[in-house]
């Protein structure tokens, strides 16, 4: 796949600890989808066991970024969410937040990272071996219905209506604001409807 | 009941998940006596492999850890080929498995210094917190950081050439290697290798500088310790395949090119009712002597050489700075974590123009056996996979002693060391946090996975007072976010 494709689905989480394989399960399914055919022409999956630094090299030249991941506390079966530059405060490097990651991503280019979003599934049980529980892999089943939809708007225009409750006020409020990160205009018109 | 067989319970409340806890315990006098660090925690991985059939086993190992899913596959891949009664691979093979082997570690050590290391010593112990982060390094020093990304992602391009993918993928299988390099792949990876050496070598010199002109740093949770790693046929530093060597602090050698196939004669480990963490340590010695170091900081020591130049230079410095003896400085893990990233520099640059590394030569059968060890030396240390199956071929038994576990006692000891210095009366203060995360970074432990997924990554601290009772406690979230709780 070209590394150029204007959507990067970007599913992340240990595939051989219970509900972690959420991430990498919806992009594989993505994927097997985009291989089929025309669902989703212009977007390029991704999976890793976690984030790390030399991933914002992965978001360079997207016009859209969607991580995907586990979540023990997120309300069911998932919630959608913009993303934002974070500072990471953490004391180890193992597990970096994609709002981390945009911001290294600003510091390494000089510029912005591409509008991102994360997709949080909610997950209940992570041992080491265990295959994912039924109530994940039903919460993965309504996810995937949501990237199909994501997918299928290429200009991006939707996306922030399809937003979970919570953050399509914080979505209105940094379109009019931005606090230096920039949406992109078809999202902007968007949340401004 | 031997003591390796005793069964010991593990308090509910010692249990971590995805977080890190430091319980500092004090004597009658508030000096710090014993630190229990709860950093990471690995159990259920012998459950995880058992009952799986061995051939399965170099893929599915891969999933017991994000940061070096390679290792795993290396080492389970040396154990399977016992397995199927294979001594010795191809050099086409035996070539591509130490490429791998030197890209997985390039990126793990660019990793640890570019991100988690050089925070503390580009900045300091005591600087603003947001600095002491990759972005902070970023915004001091550009190009650095900008440097480190790129040698990981390279390190993410050698693994992704052998393997497929980058994560994951399928490279070795029982007696040898699933493919070779074309040539095209070959020069794409040797296109960017001139840069990868000097950007390595850049980040040797700073370590080298930093840790000279800083004699504060030398004491700073130091270590008198045995070191134990791998060795080559002639004391050179081998990170693949070799024999075990260990010293003592004063130099002496315990033993040496010691076959690791009888690990369990020379290393037992012992169970702590606090952790489910094991402490391992030389059977010669004892429990309270025995204990060791692994790691970049042992390899550097315990090798009388390393095979390419400029690494061989940068460690003939590294001598030098302790007259010949050994730098048991804990904070020079990371000088030393730097010298190998060159050598993993230099020796891809050597293998990828070995024409073996394109051989169609891949692979070598034998005869089945019950039972498969394969050692390897992953970028934290020494790595134990140990097998045994059934007639069907199914693993009945297994025993994994990770390089982390290996660095227990060592992590706790330099904690306490660096807690009793620092600790200001009966107060747990953020410079204390902040020194005691310095600390623990240098070792580089491995977290379990899947932390992610779990929230965010506080990290706690607990002062314990001689009678059992709750002093303070400190907790930083991963936001750098500082509360205290009694």
């Amino acid at each position: 796949m070209s590394s150029t494709k204007p959507v990067l689905i970007f599913g992340y989480g240990n595939p051989g600890r219970g509900d972690d394989a959420l991430g990498p399960e919806l992009a594989a399914a993505i994927e097997a989808e985009a291989f089929a055919g025309v669902e989703c022409p212009l977007v390029e999956t991704q999976t890793d066991m976690q984030l790390q630094a030399e991933h914002v090299m992965d978001l360079a030249g997207r016009e859209r970024v969607l991580f995907v991941d586990a979540d023990m506390s997120c309300a069911e079966p998932y919630t959608f969410e913009i993303l934002e530059p974070e500072k990471d405060g953490s004391y180890t490097s193992h597990a970096m937040t994609p709002g981390a990651l945009l911001h290294a991503y600003r510091r390494v280019y000089g510029s912005e990272a591409p509008p991102s979003y994360v997709l949080r599934i909610r997950g209940y049980n992570f041992e080491l071996g265990d295959p994912m529980g039924d109530q994940a892999c039903l919460n993965l089943a309504a996810a995937i219905e949501l990237v199909r939809k994501l997918c299928a708007d290429v200009s991006g225009k939707d996306w922030n209506r399809l937003l979970s409750s919570t953050d399509k006020a914080q979505s209105h409020c940094q379109s009019r604001a931005c606090g230096g990160y920039t949406l992109p205009t078809s999202i902007e018109k968007t949340s401004q409807d | 009941m031997s003591e390796q067989m005793r069964r010991v319970a593990i308090d509910p409340v010692t249990r971590v998940e995805g977080h890190g806890k430091i319980t500092l315990l004090q004597d009658a006098d508030n000096r710090v006596h014993e630190a229990r660090l709860h950093i990471v925690e690995f159990r259920g991985f012998e459950k995880f492999i058992q009952g799986r059939p061995y051939w399965e086993v170099p893929t599915f190992v891969q999933r017991l850890c994000g940061i070096c899913p390679v290792s795993h596959h290396l080492a389970a891949a040396k154990a399977v080929d016992q397995l199927v009664g294979v001594e010795e691979l191809t050099p086409s093979s035996l070539k591509l498995r130490q490429l791998l082997h030197f890209g997985q570690t390039l990126q793990s050590h660019a990793l640890h210094f570019f991100h988690l290391s050089s925070p503390d010593l580009l900045f300091g112990f005591g600087s603003d917190v947001a600095k002491r982060n990759i972005i902070g390094v970023i915004e001091a020093h550009p190009e650095t950081a900008v440097k480190g990304v790129k040698l990981r992602k390279y390190g993410q391009q050698v693994i992704a050439a052998i393997s497929g993918k980058r994560v994951h993928g399928s490279a070795a299988v029982p007696g040898g290697m699933n493919k070779s390099l074309t040539k095209e792949e070959r020069n794409v990876l040797l296109a960017d290798i001139k840069d990868i050496i000097a950007w390595s070598e850049e980040a040797v010199s700073l370590n080298e500088q930093i840790h000279m002109a800083h004699p504060e740093n030398h004491a700073f949770g130091k270590l008198n310790t045995n070191f134990l790693g791998m060795i080559g046929p002639k004391g050179e530093l081998e990170l693949y395949h070799g024999g075990l060597r260990a010293r003592a602090p004063d130099g002496s050698t315990l033993f040496d090119q010691f076959d690791y196939r009888g690990y369990q004669d020379i290393i037992r480990e012992e169970v702590r009712s606090w952790s489910y963490m094991k402490f391992p340590y030389l059977t010669s010695l004892g429990k309270e002597k025995g204990w060791y170091r692994v790691g970049p900081l042992a390899r550097v020591n315990n090798c009388d050489s390393i095979s390419t130049p400029l690494a061989e230079a940068a460690r003939k410095r590294f001598k030098a700075f302790a007259h010949g003896s050994f730098v048991q400085d804990t904070l020079a893990y990371h000088w030393a974590r730097m010298i190998e990233m060159l050598y993993c520099a230099e020796a891809i640059e050597l293998l990828l123009n070995d024409e073996d590394i394109s051989g169609s030569d891949l692979v070598v059968t034998g005869e089945k056996r019950s039972e498969g060890i394969g050692v390897i030396e992953a970028p934290r240390g020494t790595l134990f996979h140990h097998y045994k199956i059934d007639e069907e071929g199914m693993i009945k038994k297994a025993n994994l002693i990770v390089s982390t576990t290996s660095n227990n006692q060592a992590m706790n000891e330099s904690v306490r060391s660096v807690a009793d210095q620092y600790i200001d009366g009966n107060e747990i203060t953020e410079g204390l946090l902040n020194h005691l995360e310095v600390a623990v970074r240098a070792y580089d432990p491995c977290l379990s996975c899947a932390t992610h997924a779990l929230g965010k990554m506080p990290l706690q601290v607990e002062l314990i007072d001689a009678n059992g009772g709750l002093v303070d406690r400190l907790t930083k979230g991963s936001n750098g976010n500082i509360e205290r709780s009694l």
